[in-house]
């Protein structure tokens, strides 16, 4: 079933083009299977889209481009200028390389923390789900307790008892990864709910597939968007919880992030010495980016979320209604006797 | 009533999980806390008898001597009669005496930012969430700029703009430290306006959460059978949103008060830092900065406990006002 005839492939080409081609006489485009599952383009997705692309190319070429960010200089605590664009630190290091190397600090360990959290919640989501019963009540009683056990206090508990030099960047993120995945793992396995019961899951079920099979090739394509969904929110979170971590001195001992940036700012009394550039730019690029990352969970959610379809039809038809309107007073000044109809 | 038995079990048993956390973390991580503190301890001039080493054994672990389930009972047992241990950082005092100390700074400051927070939020969701498709619609993603924003930053941002620059507010601190604390005009007064700040945070950092459920959810609600029906009865918009759209729409907020709390209580523990306030949060932070383990474990229970317990609340009003889950227990 899954793998299509060859020879039928060109057949079934030729039908699309004549579909593609009566379609465009309608002058409406078709709507593939994907097209469906992608988030239609809106100013707001496209704001989204180029603060994430452009936050991340930052971290990863900006450090090629910048100075050395240790390099003590004997100009402290100089404002923006054409040598330092975001001026120099307390012992005068220049802020724009330190930017570059702990933006690029952050999103690895974002990253990381997003793919560790998505795999257990998609473990516990899922497969729990999946099993019913017995494992699914333990499941998510789990993850319920998780969700209400606050998270950044447990995390500095742990961190606190953790001695400094084994703090690496994999302790912290495994810990941020364990207190953050509880929330995903309850969406996830509301989803899985709702397809485990459909019919073709039943089939593959009754034909003898295995449980691992079954969850990859049936349950796992049609969750994907929520699954995405949720790795957004969770680089967010990690993003957000290493800074909070940092900032209090408890980050990971040796890697330069945004958090470990603010840190020595706070501790080099930026704020009472007004040093702005110091400390603005690294919190800016982590609203930036969850801001980035939001807008685009926002428009994911338009596609994942049942309840959100009006608002995409409500969207969609505002749009049609304009262009016709557009095309009518088009016509219409083309055409002075259209308007009289 | 097994809707409430069963939130009471719940929370009964997240309770025990919370207890045996901050049982185990100390045990499983490598280090030696119990050492640590006492040689603290040492320094400030606290003796150690045996008996004191036993009890941070018992918190701690590092106590070879009795069986680990005996360990857990005994440490359950001093829970259970409010024993936490004795401060390094503070010492002599108790650590259930420094944590009522803060205690109160913290409930107040959290929890009236987050009421204002949540009402504030729920009433423009509602009110943007009628509208779906216009301008002021469209700026909702807008709001997902302060919900990335973290905690603390705006905290830094605020205190650099309001206290800094315009010198409107204090730089940091829970009152003027020239009055004695007690239950006058004078006093709270300077509490307020000490607290305003970080107040302000909260609700800036968290009102966007709240706006956004509720707008989503309004949305939905729009395209009920009731509404329609309220409609071709020919009731007024205001009525409509107000009784019958926003009434329905706003119970998922409730029953998220959850996460949100747990969010807010987070980002609290660290704006705390920023502004030296004499709560919860900054305890816990002084108390990882001197390794002062037991007040660190002392914090957390208290601050899980007062977690699960608003929460438990929140549960069973939810209980009550939407009868369905009672139904579907």
């Amino acid at each position: 079933m899954t793998n299509p005839n060859p020879a039928a492939a060109p057949a079934a080409d030729e039908a699309a083009e004549r579909l593609a081609a009566t379609s465009a006489e309608d002058g409406r485009p078709i709507r593939s299977g994907w097209r469906m599952l992608l988030p239609t383009m809106t100013p707001w997705l496209a704001v989204g889209l180029s603060l994430v692309v452009g936050i991340t190319l930052f971290g990863l070429i900006g450090p090629f481009l910048v100075g050395d960010p240790e390099q003590i200089r004997d100009q402290g605590l100089t404002g923006p200028s054409g040598e330092f664009w975001l001026g120099t630190t307390q012992t005068g290091q220049d802020v724009l390389a330190q930017l570059a190397h702990a933006t690029r600090g952050s999103l690895q360990i974002g990253f990381l923390v997003g793919v560790l959290a998505t795999l257990l919640s998609a473990f516990f989501g899922i497969y729990g789900a999946y099993k019913g019963r017995f494992v699914d009540e333990a499941f998510s009683l789990l993850s319920n307790v998780f969700l209400v056990i606050p998270g950044l206090p447990l995390i500095i508990v742990i961190s606190g008892f953790v001695p400094r030099e084994s703090r690496g960047l994999w302790t912290i993120a495994v810990v941020l990864a364990v207190t953050g995945w509880a929330a995903s793992a309850r969406v996830l396995r509301a989803q899985t709910l709702s397809v485990r019961n459909r019919d073709y899951v039943a089939a593959s079920q009754v034909a003898g597939e295995r449980p691992w099979r079954v969850i990859m090739v049936e349950i796992l394509p049609n969750l994907l968007p929520v699954i995405a969904s949720q790795f957004v929110f969770a680089v967010i979170a990690a993003i957000l919880g290493e800074a909070g971590l940092s900032f209090i001195g408890l980050g990971a001992s040796n890697s330069s992030t945004l958090g470990t940036m603010l840190y020595y700012a706070q501790n080099g009394f930026a704020l009472s010495l007004g040093a702005w550039w110091w400390f603005i730019p690294p919190g800016l690029i982590i609203a930036m980016f969850g801001t980035g990352l939001s807008i685009v969970n926002f428009s994911i959610d338009e596609i994942i979320n049942p309840k959100l379809k009006n608002l995409r039809l409500h969207r969609k038809r505002a749009r049609r209604a304009a262009r016709l309107e557009r095309q009518l007073t088009r016509t219409a000044s083309a055409d002075p006797e259209v308007s009289d109809r | 009533m097994s809707y409430f038995l069963r939130k009471l079990g719940f929370y009964a048993i997240a309770l025990w999980a919370a207890l045996t956390l901050n049982f185990a973390i100390p045990r499983m991580l490598p280090g030696n806390p119990v050492d640590i503190l006492l040689a603290k301890l040492q320094q400030r001039g606290g003796t150690v008898s045996p008996e004191t080493r036993e009890a941070y054994a018992l918190l701690l672990g590092g106590d070879d001597s009795s069986p680990l389930w005996k360990q857990y009972f005994d440490y359950l047992g001093n829970l259970a009669r409010g024993d936490l241990g004795v401060s390094v950082s503070y010492y002599p005092a108790n650590v259930s005496d420094v944590i009522s100390q803060s205690l109160p700074w913290t409930v107040v400051l959290v929890g009236l930012s987050t009421i204002i927070a949540a009402v504030l939020g729920v009433a423009l969701g509602a009110f943007v969430g009628w509208k779906p498709g216009t301008w002021l619609d469209s700026l909702v993603p807008a709001t997902t700029l302060l919900a990335a924003v973290p905690y603390f930053w705006l905290a830094l941002i605020l205190t650099y703009l309001l206290a800094r620059v315009l010198g409107w507010f204090p730089l940091q601190g829970g009152y003027d430290v020239t009055l004695t604390p007690g239950w006058n005009a004078e006093f709270i007064g300077s509490a307020i306006h000490y607290g305003f700040l970080p107040a302000l945070t909260i609700v800036l950092a968290s009102i966007g959460g709240w706006l956004m459920g509720m707008r989503n959810m309004m949305v939905s609600t729009l395209s009920e059978d009731y509404i329609l029906t309220a409609e071709a009865k020919g009731l007024s918009p205001r009525k409509i949103m107000r009784s019958y759209a926003s009434r329905n729409a706003v119970l998922p907020s409730v029953a998220g008060f959850a996460i949100s709390l747990g969010f807010v209580v987070s980002g609290s523990v660290i704006t705390e830092q920023v502004f030296s306030y004499p709560g919860i949060g900054s305890r816990l932070l002084s108390a990882v900065q001197n390794n002062d383990f037991a007040l660190m474990q002392g914090v957390f229970l208290f601050i899980t406990l007062a977690v699960l317990g608003a929460n438990l609340v929140v549960d069973m009003l939810y209980g009550v006002i939407d009868p369905r889950t009672r139904a579907r227990s």
